[in-house]
């Protein structure tokens, strides 16, 4: 590999204003400065979100608690569920989709770079719609309330008759309005990723990362979509007097069940998929192994987006559905259980005859890869419909959600930072303070979502602001909240580690992992033109090509 | 890759079910002090039938458990980076289809023998016909407590269920009709069966077959609004015989004695009456529980507190002090008022 | 002060292959059409649930006429809005001018017969949102068409204003080719809701 200096002569040294400096990022249509402004969005609501589950948790740490009322406690689940899947997951996983896909395919920027700012901007909006409920909801006469209905909203609880004042509109609005922004970017994602690719990057060359989003961005276009019609139905209820879900006039509280699970279903594969495209990054860099049969994890990937249209109902066993229907929803919920796990055993032979390197983004993948076959587990259990019937809607529910999005998700997207910190900010992190941060989180994340199951087994039902003793569920709740405090501290960790070293850290370089996708091959941070010159590719991973020019993968692809 | 001994895997395999039986056994033995809402201790067909299917569930995932999790770890300890590294990279294997057949065709398999297992017992539970013998009752959830009508016996009551034990040989099941005045609402008692919604405009049913006497408990599982928490269920089983005269003591109307008459003033002339019922007075209200019977409950508020003169009177005076949010007024009444009409109440058996 | 970069080279032929991505216009106002077929689609889902199933007030047959004529207007504007195409990557500026214009005259007509249609119904026939279920799935639906044709037709006269301007040229035909695509889809979408609610719902 060959390197060549340009001496990059800087514009006339006039010391720019803080002004200035807002304005370039308010302004930007970089697909590199919004993709930081989604992820420092999300990182904010990460916070919130996170002091949310930590008011639950202490008010459940024992029985018959009175940290919190019922009715704050309410609130807490709700915004709690709502602002980690619209407002922390969704925006960090476009967030890296944006800094990433163009560097990674050779393109200059976005397909659509100005509906990439606007969609920026309406989530962020969203976010503060929805938290501007705790002004705005009871109208002028005192401060507001947050929306109380769990984040799924069901009907008829979200009518006018259950659901006085605004708290409920809000929830509906701001998931309104992020959604149109969730849209356009994956109507910007499709684009990019097929109509910018550089020359020679065939979609059967382009990284995993590329076709992973690819297909939850079309999972976004089609599934946020019934969100979006739903909650225009509930608005009609709401303020036209509408019927759509008013069951006193034949209308149908299960419909609305039906309308958001299927917005529901593929929006959990909408935040996993991005996670199985760090894994699929992270893993073979640090196994110094190309990814194990890369065209079945593409198949694995489209499967898994087909199929996961057809699985909603699995979230309704309870609802009465009939024999057939509940039949018939076991049989699609398992079958998807079949490409998650070949994509789990790919990981496994990635990593099988490599050389493991255990740097910070590694050790999160490979917790990854344990947690989530638990998580599949689990599910695998929840999906068959008896067994809901028993597990549905208790605290084995939440243990198995959390399992996948914080033990699985999260734990990739600690791995994506580590990984990419230094392509995004020029600096490498402490690698002494990422390891102290994946100790405290996985000994917290174990000692909350491993107990949690438990609760679940022995009867205690989800949403309940607090539990009677002797039920057998208090020991269990108070390892539970225990588990919080080191979850907590390894945030902090985490974020420390982040500003201490864009500020002190070394510099990275372009390469510091010795890696093969094309981002790697501009400098850290990326010029806002990406490349100097848009490459040319031959295979999959066209910088091994360069760093092994007498053995070339496409020799062997 | 160094080749190990071949493993016996029947043996390994039997190895796993039996320790997961045991497990789940055990977690079930201890049933009464672990929990008594566990679901691994089924005393009724429908939570029997769950637990058969969830045993062979959880021996089916638990083998693909450690299966996988021990290739992990091994991989993870076996391919880690030596300190005495060479540096070179190792063989880059690009893929396989034999073996990815291999782990497409196995996981495939074990769906459908899940998939098969499921589906019988799905028609087990859904598809029971109902006998003639079989105690009908309709349960309707409210916000926050539970009706319970038994129409072919003329029984109104709330919040604790009474049915009979239900012989193996000779059984004679509930059904329960499930109804809903509001918002969703979910009748999850874990011994006894899996749960069913209630939701308005949306009958559901269900049926149990009780097979030891009991007080089995659970509570709403539907998030319906402020006191979702506190809507707990309590289902007495108890002998044919004992049951009988439950049935009727419930259809008698209410006791009218003189020396509560005062306190039944205060009830009849203020708002209670305009939600609630005492079977044989003007009390005739259908929002709130019947009262007709209220002394023969070891609850009040829908399990949230017992059934004393002490509770009962604070019930009165300031609901939001036992179940904040519930929908039942604070009633204003002066002290006095108070001490006639809990005294009129404790008149109710 | 001047800023260092350091690239790695890349020694490869560039442009030696041919190359030919599809248009991201076209791309991206697809993804857009897909989007909005899952909205009318959970829409007709709700529509053809709820038929028959109104506990009171009008029913469908007693109030609903189809407006074939009105119909046939946006269906010929499908016809207009392609022959516009082809007419200005002819070159023609003036005739696509006129084919544009017919096609934004036949799409105003058919929003004058929905809102003559739902005049009638509201005061003559006393049908309105909150009525039943038929009423409110009807509006609902119907009332969700009506707002892509007006959002159509708002784009369809920008253009138009272009046109009169004399900005739009024959380079502008692909352009004009995905707005035209959005076109179509809103009167696909017409026939689906059509045969839903004045076919399969009466």
């Amino acid at each position: 590999m060959s390197t060549e200096s340009i001496a990059w002569p800087s514009a006339t040294a006039e010391s720019r204003s803080f002004v200035d400096h807002l304005h370039d990022w308010v302004a930007t249509v970089d697909h590199k400065r919004l993709g930081i402004l989604y992820i420092a969005c999300a990182l904010v609501f990460l916070v919130i979100g996170g002091i949310e589950a930590t008011v639950i948790r202490i008010q459940l740490i024992r029985p018959h608690n009175d940290f919190v009322s019922p009715q704050v406690f309410n609130r807490m689940f709700t915004m709690h569920g709502t602002t980690m899947i619209f407002f922390v997951v969704m925006p960090i996983q476009f967030g890296f989709a944006n800094y990433l896909i163009p560097l990674m395919i050779g393109a200059r920027d976005m397909a659509f770079p100005r509906l990439n700012a606007f969609s920026f901007w309406m989530t962020a909006f969203g976010g503060l719609l929805l938290y501007f409920s705790l002004v705005g909801a009871n109208g002028l006469y005192g401060a507001g309330n947050a929306p109380d209905v769990g984040w799924f909203a069901y009907a008829p609880l979200t009518s006018q008759t259950f659901s006085l004042g605004h708290s409920t509109d809000f929830w509906t609005l701001s998931l309104l309005v992020s959604g149109f922004g969730s849209i356009g970017t994956a109507i910007n994602i499709v684009a990019t990723v097929l109509c910018m690719r550089c020359p020679g990057m065939t979609l059967a060359k382009m990284p995993l990362f590329a076709w992973l989003n690819l297909v939850m961005a079309g999972l976004v276009i089609l599934a946020v979509s019934p969100l979006t019609a739903a909650q225009i139905m509930l608005l009609v209820d709401r303020y036209l007097g509408g019927h759509f879900f008013d069951t006193q006039a034949g209308g149908s509280a299960v419909i609305w069940m039906h309308f958001f699970w299927i917005f529901g279903h593929p929006e959990v594969y909408v935040l996993v998929l991005p996670a199985f495209a760090f894994a699929s990054e992270i893993i073979p860099v640090f196994s110094r192994k190309p990814i194990f049969g890369y065209p079945v994890m593409v198949g694995a990937t489209v499967a898994i987006g087909f199929i996961s249209m057809s699985v909603w109902a699995h979230h309704m066993f309870t609802v009465g559905m009939g024999s057939a229907a509940n039949t018939f929803f076991v049989l699609s919920t398992m079958a998807i259980a079949v490409p998650t796990g070949i994509k789990i055993f790919n990981w496994l032979a990635t990593m099988w005859g490599g050389k493991i390197e255990f740097k910070t983004p590694m050790l999160f993948c490979i917790a990854f890869l344990f947690q989530f076959l638990v998580a599949g587990l689990t599910g695998v259990m929840l999906g068959c419909a008896p067994f809901n019937w028993q597990l549905g809607n208790s605290y084995f529910v939440v243990a198995h959600f959390h399992y996948v999005i914080v033990g699985g998700i999260l734990f990739t997207l600690f791995g994506a930072f580590y990984y990419w910190f230094p392509k995004m900010s020029g600096k490498m992190y402490s690698e002494t303070l990422g390891k102290l941060h994946f100790w405290l989180f996985l000994i917290g994340f174990h000692l909350t979502f491993d107990f949690m199951h438990i609760p679940g087994l022995l009867g205690m039902p989800r949403r309940i602001y607090t539990y009677e003793p002797g039920r057998g569920w208090d020991i269990w709740n108070l390892i539970v909240t225990i588990g919080v405090f080191f979850q907590a501290a390894g945030i902090l960790v985490f974020l420390g580690n982040l500003l201490w070293s864009y500020y002190c850290g070394k510099a990275a370089g372009n390469d510091p992992w010795d890696a093969w996708t094309l981002e790697w091959a501009t400098s850290s941070p990326a010029p806002a033109y990406n490349f100097p010159v848009i490459p040319t590719v031959k295979s999959r991973r066209p910088l091994w090509d360069l760093k092994h020019p007498d053995d070339p993968d496409w020799k062997y692809e | 890759m160094r080749s190990r001994g071949s493993t016996n895997w029947r043996v390994v395999g039997s190895q796993i079910f039996v320790c997961v039986c045991c497990s789940a056994a055990a977690f079930a033995d201890l049933a009464p002090p672990l929990s008594p809402t566990n679901i691994f201790a089924p005393a009724s067909t429908p939570a029997k039938s769950i637990f058969g299917l969830s045993l062979f569930v959880l021996v089916v995932t638990g083998a693909i458990f450690l299966v996988v999790f021990t290739l992990l770890l091994y991989s993870v300890v076996k391919f880690r980076k030596r300190k005495n590294d060479d540096g070179l990279e190792p063989p880059q294997v690009y893929g396989s289809n034999q073996v990815e057949l291999a782990w497409t065709v196995i996981p495939v398999l074990i769906v459908v023998a899940l998939f098969m297992a499921t589906a019988r017992v799905i028609a087990s539970v859904q598809k029971t016909a109902r006998l003639d013998n079989a105690i009908e009752v309709i349960a309707i959830g409210h916000q926050f407590w539970w009706e319970y009508r038994y129409p072919a016996l003329g029984v109104v009551t709330a919040n604790e269920l009474h049915v009979p034990i239900s012989d193996e040989n000779q059984p004679t099941p509930t059904f329960i009709e499930l109804l809903s005045a509001d918002t969703d609402h979910s009748f999850w008692i874990p011994r006894l069966a899996g749960k069913t919604d209630l939701i308005p405009n949306h009958p559901n049913s269900m049926w149990i077959d009780p097979h030891e006497a009991g007080v089995y408990l659970g509570q709403c599982a539907q998030y319906c609004g402020t006191q979702h928490a506190k809507m707990l269920l309590r289902v007495y089983v108890q002998p044919r015989a004992d049951f009988d005269r439950w049935i009727q003591e419930q259809r008698q109307p209410a006791i009218v004695g003189s020396a509560v008459s005062h306190g039944q003033r205060v009830f009849e002339t203020t708002a209670c009456i305009n939600c609630h019922t005492v079977a044989g007075t003007v009390a005739n209200g259908r929002f709130g529980p019947d009262l007709t019977h209220l002394m023969s409950r070891d609850t009040i508020a829908a399990g949230a507190a017992k059934n004393t003169p002490e509770n009962l009177r604070q019930w009165i005076l300031n609901p939001d002090a036992i179940k904040p949010g519930s929908l039942m007024p604070a009633m204003q009444l002066s002290d006095e008022e108070l001490d006639v009409l809990t005294a009129y109440l404790e008149t109710l058996r | 002060m001047s800023t260092t970069l350091s690239t790695t080279t890349m020694n490869l032929p560039a442009r030696e292959l041919e190359w030919e991505l599809p248009t991201r216009g076209r791309v991206g106002m697809c993804a857009v059409i897909a989007a909005e077929a899952a909205i009318f689609t959970i829409f007709v889902v709700a529509y053809l649930f709820y038929v028959g199933k109104s506990l009171s007030g009008p029913m469908p047959r007693d109030v609903l006429s189809p407006p074939f004529f009105y119909t046939v207007c946006l269906l010929s504007s499908s016809l207009t809005i392609h022959f516009a195409g082809k007419t200005l990557r002819g070159g023609n500026v003036r005739r696509f001018g006129a084919w544009w214009l017919l096609t934004i005259a036949l799409g105003a007509l058919f929003l004058y017969g929905t809102a003559t249609e739902w005049h009638r119904l509201i005061y003559e026939d006393g049908l309105t949102i909150n009525t039943n279920l038929f009423g409110t799935t009807y509006y609902s639906l119907v009332g969700l068409h009506g707002f892509h044709v007006v959002v159509g037709l708002v784009c369809l006269s920008a253009v138009m204003a272009f046109t009169l301007f004399g900005a739009v040229k024959r380079e502008h035909a692909e352009r004009l080719d995905v707005l035209s695509l959005y076109w179509h889809f809103v009167d696909a979408v017409w026939i689906v809701v059509f045969t839903v609610v004045y076919v399969i719902g009466r």
